[in-house]
């Protein structure tokens, strides 16, 4: 979603709003508020991997709160990108364990295949590169995340390029997180 | 071999549905409690067993539910921290993605025995894909009558959510996680009051870890005096430790607490020793917030005994020659490993993670890694050395939340233990700042 187009107003689709909906049923109706994080998930998966201030309003309306409490709430956590992104945005774990295991090389690796420094997305717009924080696969390592599914021991050029062979033959970017891709995790 | 009290059925294929996971003796200790105990006895069994908070604190959890406040007419809570973003640590999305049904049994006989209606599991946002799994586990035990209105028509009532986190390591912590679970930005608390009196909604809570409440079931289900014959002293049953960094075989390893170190690292029942027929080096026993020490002072204490596996052998020597068992993140560093460059990462983690709320930590935290990013890049002066340990001590006991002191405390030990490579990254600060430089001592440069 280009900030150009983004005079019309954006709406969820019909399946997040069922989602919404359920989600609600979670909390006490008058601490809707607890629904944000979940909502702004849904949220960056519906509009192009990213949460523009339009779409953090929309969020902000649907809950009934001021758009401030989302954009307080949106820049604190690290999932939530405020700038638009590429079709795939690959979070490379950077903390010790990984480092151990060879992420900064694989870091350097990324950046030379696909053109992108961390940071930024490829010149194709195929790929942004993104540096995240220890992501529980400590024993898998080095990993890399992308939207659900985990990239585990990403230590050779083979398991490198299935990883990139995978995501350039996605025709489309899943829109809902739940949505059936085929990219979904498999558990090694 | 050691029990496994948790692990045992993880590999068995179909285990994350209810119909197998049921088969295996899944949700006997619902039935149990909620036909032939009453909430108070729950909590007195939990008590009997001696398990110890397995989030990182160690905190005994029986004791921890009785201090659950309990005023008239107030909902209470129990809120599963399944945050584990702690590096090296990653039982728990193991534990969740294979045994979903484990964690949602303990939820029910654990939110019976505290009085709650209503139950949240709040997992990490990274963590969707578990979200998604735990969810079909909760379907599953919703329409088996496991959960909704008068579970197994003993009248008990419960509801079970899992609410995902957006990507703060901070809402580990368990009153960050309770603003988080609020939909706000994760900034600890000030206590008191506690959750146990003020948790979620300003209702009385309790959080656990996952792995705590995994726990819970064996415990009912063979009662606690069992659970509390496995284990040394006050360290009862068994621990799920992520070995990962230079093990040979990284994975979750379920232990009975007492194993000595040197039997985990080297047992092939275990971490099979250190991966390319390398020499060990450091470990991280329990988390990136615990003190490293040098492979003689984590095999043995200083005194010369066999380190064990239980929480009060690693604390042995205090945060001078001793460690913490913390969330059994257990991460080996083979002689290759250079320390100044570890310690950098980490404390780049910490500076990340500050929430920036109390200035010793947002400050301090910076300044570690400011100044351990010079060392490591070869602009290091001797008196930075000292400078990091002063900076660590400013910043303990100065702050709302323990992640200060879980930032400085392993900077001070990793200079305390080996200050001879930070010496070596000033000395020869060219040499050093090459990629893959190491401190020579043990030979093996590559
Ligand atoms: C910075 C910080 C991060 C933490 N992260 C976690 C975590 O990821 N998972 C966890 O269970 N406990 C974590 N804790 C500990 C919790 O605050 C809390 O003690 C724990 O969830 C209690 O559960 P337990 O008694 O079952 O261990 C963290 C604490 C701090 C200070
Ligand atoms: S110690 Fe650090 S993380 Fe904890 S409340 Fe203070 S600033 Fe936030
Ligand atoms: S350090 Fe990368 S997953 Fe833990």
């Amino acid at each position: 979603m280009e900030s150009t187009t983004a005079t019309v107003k954006p709406q969820f689709s019909q399946a997040a709003q069922a989602e919404i909906a359920r989600l609600f049923t979670h909390y006490p109706a008058e601490r809707r508020k607890s629904a944000l994080l979940p909502l702004l998930h849904i949220a960056q998966a519906e509009f192009g991997g990213w949460v523009s201030p339009e779409v953090q309003d929309l969020v902000a309306e649907t809950i009934g709160i001021l758009p401030i409490e989302v954009y307080e709430v949106s820049s604190f956590y690290t999932m939530f990108n405020l700038k638009p992104v590429g079709k795939h945005v690959l979070e490379i774990c950077r903390t010790g364990p990984c480092m151990l295991r060879g992420s900064d090389e694989l870091t350097a690796n990324l950046e030379r295949i696909t053109g992108a420094k961390v940071g930024g997305t490829s010149p194709d717009g195929l790929f942004t590169l993104k540096e995240v924080e220890c992501l529980a696969a400590c024993g898998t390592a080095p990993i890399v995340q992308v939207r659900e599914k985990y990239y585990e021991q990403l230590d050779t050029q083979e398991a490198v390029d299935a990883m990139l062979n995978e995501l350039r033959n996605l025709v489309h970017r899943p829109l809902l997180p739940w949505e059936e891709t085929g990219l979904q995790h498999t558990q090694q | 071999m050691g029990r496994k009290l948790l692990t045992e059925h993880i590999n068995v294929p179909g285990i994350d549905t209810f119909e197998v996971y049921r088969k295996h003796g899944g949700y006997r200790s619902v039935e149990k409690a909620l036909k032939t105990m009453t909430p108070d006895e729950v909590v007195e069994e939990v008590k009997k067993s001696g398990l110890r908070g397995r989030g990182g604190a160690g905190f005994p959890t029986g004791m921890k539910w009785s201090f659950l406040a309990k005023p008239e007419g107030i909902p209470r809570h129990l809120v599963c921290n399944a945050d584990e973003s702690e590096p090296g640590t990653f039982k728990d999305r193991e534990l969740m993605s294979k045994l979903p049904h484990l964690l949602v049994e303990g939820m029910i006989t654990s939110s019976y025995a505290l009085g709650a209606n209503t139950s949240y599991i709040y997992i990490r946002g990274e963590l969707l894909y578990v979200l998604r799994i735990l969810e079909k586990a909760i379907a599953e035990a919703y329409a088996n009558g496991f959960l909704g209105k008068n579970i197994l028509g003993s009248g008990y009532d419960l509801d079970l959510h899992v609410h995902p986190g957006g990507g703060a390591y901070i809402c580990g912590e368990e009153t960050a996680l309770l603003e988080s679970l609020e939909g706000k930005r994760g900034n600890p608390r000030n206590k008191p009051p506690f959750p146990a009196v003020q948790g979620l909604y300003a209702r009385p809570t309790v959080v656990n870890n996952v792995e705590s409440i995994a726990a819970v079931v064996p415990i009912i289900n063979d009662g606690g005096e069992e659970y509390a014959k496995i284990g040394v002293g006050r360290s009862t049953g068994t621990k799920l430790i992520s070995a990962c960094g230079h093990v040979k075989n990284p994975g979750i390893y379920e232990i009975e607490l007492g194993v000595p170190v040197e039997e985990f690292i080297y047992s092939d029942e275990y971490c099979g020793g250190i991966w390319k027929g390398r020499d060990l080096k450091a470990v991280v026993a329990g988390g990136s917030s615990v003190p490293i020490l040098p492979k003689d002072l984590i095999l043995k204490t200083a005194a010369g005994e066999n380190r064990l596996m239980t929480y009060e052998s690693l604390s042995d020597g205090g945060f001078v020659t001793g460690t913490m068992l913390g969330s059994g993140g257990f991460i080996a560093m083979d002689e290759t490993t250079c320390i100044v460059r570890n310690t950098w990462n980490f404390s780049r983690f910490y500076h990340h993670e500050s929430c920036g709320q109390c200035s010793p930590c947002r400050e301090g935290t910076g300044w570690l890694e400011k100044v351990l990013h010079r060392l490591e890049h070869g602009h290091g002066h001797m008196h930075d050395i000292d400078l990091l340990v002063s900076v660590a001590k400013q910043i303990e006991g100065n702050t709302i939340c323990p992640l200060g002191e879980a930032a400085a405390w392993p900077v001070a030990a990793a200079v305390r233990h080996f200050r001879h490579e930070f010496e070596w990254h000033v000395t020869h600060a060219k040499q050093a700042a090459q990629p893959g430089a190491v401190y020579p001592a043990q030979g093996v440069l590559a």
